[in-house]
């Protein structure tokens, strides 16, 4: 019998175990200087808002401007009317986008991706100079000016979509099909089949389309000041305005901590903790 | 019948989506102050637009500041966020993941409070508050997440058995990385880069909560015109601005494909 000996990778090559000891080096200290950088740029400047929105201008605590913020009407039906005008554009982009990124990852009208090409090539372009586009046409047709809340939602709506048939075109095209095959071979119609197979599993596209809607119609003051004519205020634009007008840093933070604790709720509602890695892939 | 319907319905909403963008392209061409069928047909057509743009030179510094901001980010970004994505796929321990989770914060926070909290930070470090570096770490801060989104799943799809061979062949942990796992993420950090660029150059809420005063992006200054102009339209040289953007945007978009689309034949 022959012996058989294992040839550790020390013995085998000395000087690679040396070197590593000598640098000291290992992959995973490759996260300190990025990690330094969240820590000082994303995390300290979120703990400050929580400091500012738990104290008052001397800096001593205090709960006043919670209290100011959730006693005052006009703080509270401005955040009752961003919830709406962002719910009505999310459902309205995914009501119009689901049918694109169905046809667009079901139907050869799409061969090697160039439609899609089409749909998603707006949104190269500067978001502020494609609102100016859309109100100029706006104006031309004679819509715009019929109702304010009309105009920021088409302005929305305009701005948005891509971010919504993406992510929905991604979950669709990566679909296995044969899922689909078999409802149908086991006798299931067409409508039964998409409404329970391709739906159901398309939900992680819509959830990632609705953290990537939601949250910016509700605080991206941008449209809602040049499609409003001035008179729509949204939850954005309030915190903006303490910042920048009033200099009430304290309120602000509190209006941006609540902002906060939506984000979490409507994040931990969709699941979009999962799905936000489907935003950074399919860009 | 059925394909009818789909035709139907993505030309439709090609239309609502081009319609804008080829009115302004067309309006580019119409020395108007404002946007007007009236006007277009009793001024007519001219290069007039184009040659204000050109003579603009704060509109054009303009220009140029926002490319090179959004190139600056992009290099910065893409060397931070590789190097971060490397880290947080190796590294097994509580800080690998709480780096992993705070890097999602900007992605998915409202861009306003990633705005003023960085306020906050800047006027509580800086005397000036507001400087070039500010708005620099804000740009980064939107974008750098981002290119760790894209490197991490080329990292995920890399066989993990290539860095071994390559550490029992011979090669340094560092010259492996250099040499084995770099190449192998490469399409993942050039996504990163480019999305980084467009990031950079889409940004207005960031850039104006950071940038120093007189300094103006695209966004910034697009937006300041709209919120000046009382009548319903924009500033006429934008108009023409807006139009070379859109049409350097297809030439890039189309090329791009016919080059991928070549190397895939081949």
């Amino acid at each position: 019998m022959r012996e058989q000996k294992v040839i550790s990778r020390a013995e085998y090559r000395p000087d690679v175990i040396a070197k590593k000891s000598a640098f000291r080096f290992s992959r995973s200290s490759l996260c300190v200087p990025y990690g330094l950088f969240l820590a000082l740029f994303v995390v300290l400047p979120l703990l400050l808002i929580v400091f500012y929105a738990l104290t008052d201008a001397n800096g001593t605590l205090s709960f006043e401007n919670f209290i100011r913020f959730f006693s005052s009407p006009t703080t509270i039906t401005t955040l009752i009317i961003s919830i709406l005008l962002a719910l009505v554009t999310t459902v309205i982009c995914i009501i119009i986008a689901y049918p694109v990124a169905y046809i667009l990852a079901n139907s050869k009208l799409n061969k090697g991706g160039t439609l899609l090409m089409l749909f998603i090539m707006p949104m190269w372009i500067n978001f502020v100079l494609r609102a100016m586009a859309m109100k100029d046409l706006l104006t031309i047709i004679g819509v715009f000016g019929f109702n304010n809340y009309l105009n920021v939602v088409i302005g929305m709506v305009y701005d948005y979509l891509p971010f919504m048939i993406l992510p929905i075109y991604t979950v669709l095209i990566k679909m296995d099909k044969s899922y689909v095959e078999a409802s149908m071979d086991l006798g299931a119609s067409p409508l039964k089949t998409f409404t329970k197979v391709t739906f159901p599993l398309s939900m992680p596209g819509i959830a990632s389309g609705i953290t990537m809607v939601f949250m910016p119609t509700m605080t991206c003051y941008v449209i809602s000041d040049t499609f409003g004519n001035g008179l729509i205020t949204i939850i954005g634009k309030l915190i903006d305005e303490q910042f920048t007008t009033f200099q009430n840093w304290n309120l602000g933070s509190a209006m941006a901590m609540v902002l906060l604790v939506i984000m979490l709720v409507s994040m931990w509602v969709t699941g979009g903790f999962k799905s936000e890695e489907t935003r950074g892939t399919n860009l | 019948m059925k394909k009818f319907f789909q035709i139907a319905y993505i030309a439709l909403i090609l239309l609502f989506i081009y319609a804008p963008i080829f009115t302004l392209c067309l309006y580019s061409f119409v020395d108007s102050p404002i946007v007007s069928i009236q006007d277009a047909f009793r001024i007519g057509f001219s290069f007039e637009l184009y040659k204000q743009l050109f003579n603009d030179q704060a509109l054009m510094t303009i220009v140029w500041d926002t490319l090179l901001l959004a190139l600056l980010t992009a290099v910065i970004a893409t060397i931070l966020g590789t190097i971060g994505a490397i880290g947080i796929y190796y590294s097994k321990n509580k800080f690998g993941k709480a780096v992993s989770a705070s890097s999602r914060i900007p992605v998915i926070n409202a861009e306003i409070v990633t705005a003023v909290a960085l306020v906050l930070l800047f006027a509580l470090v800086f005397t000036e508050s507001r400087s070039y570096f500010s708005m620099l770490i804000g740009h980064l801060v939107i974008t750098t997440p981002f290119v760790v989104l894209s490197v991490m799943p080329k990292l995920k799809q890399m066989d993990a058995n290539m860095y071994e061979a390559a550490l029992d062949l011979g090669a340094s942990p560092f010259g492996a990385l250099i040499k084995v796992v770099l190449p192998e993420i490469l399409p993942g950090i050039l996504s990163g880069f480019m999305l980084a660029v467009t990031l950079s150059l889409d940004d207005y809420i960031i850039s104006a909560y950071t940038k120093p005063a007189g300094f103006d992006t695209i966004s910034t200054y697009v937006y300041g015109a709209m919120a000046k102009s009382n009548a319903n339209s924009s500033l006429p040289a934008l108009r023409a601005l807006s139009a070379i953007i859109f049409v350097v945007i297809i030439l890039v978009v189309v090329g791009k494909n016919i080059y991928s689309r070549r190397r895939a034949d081949k």
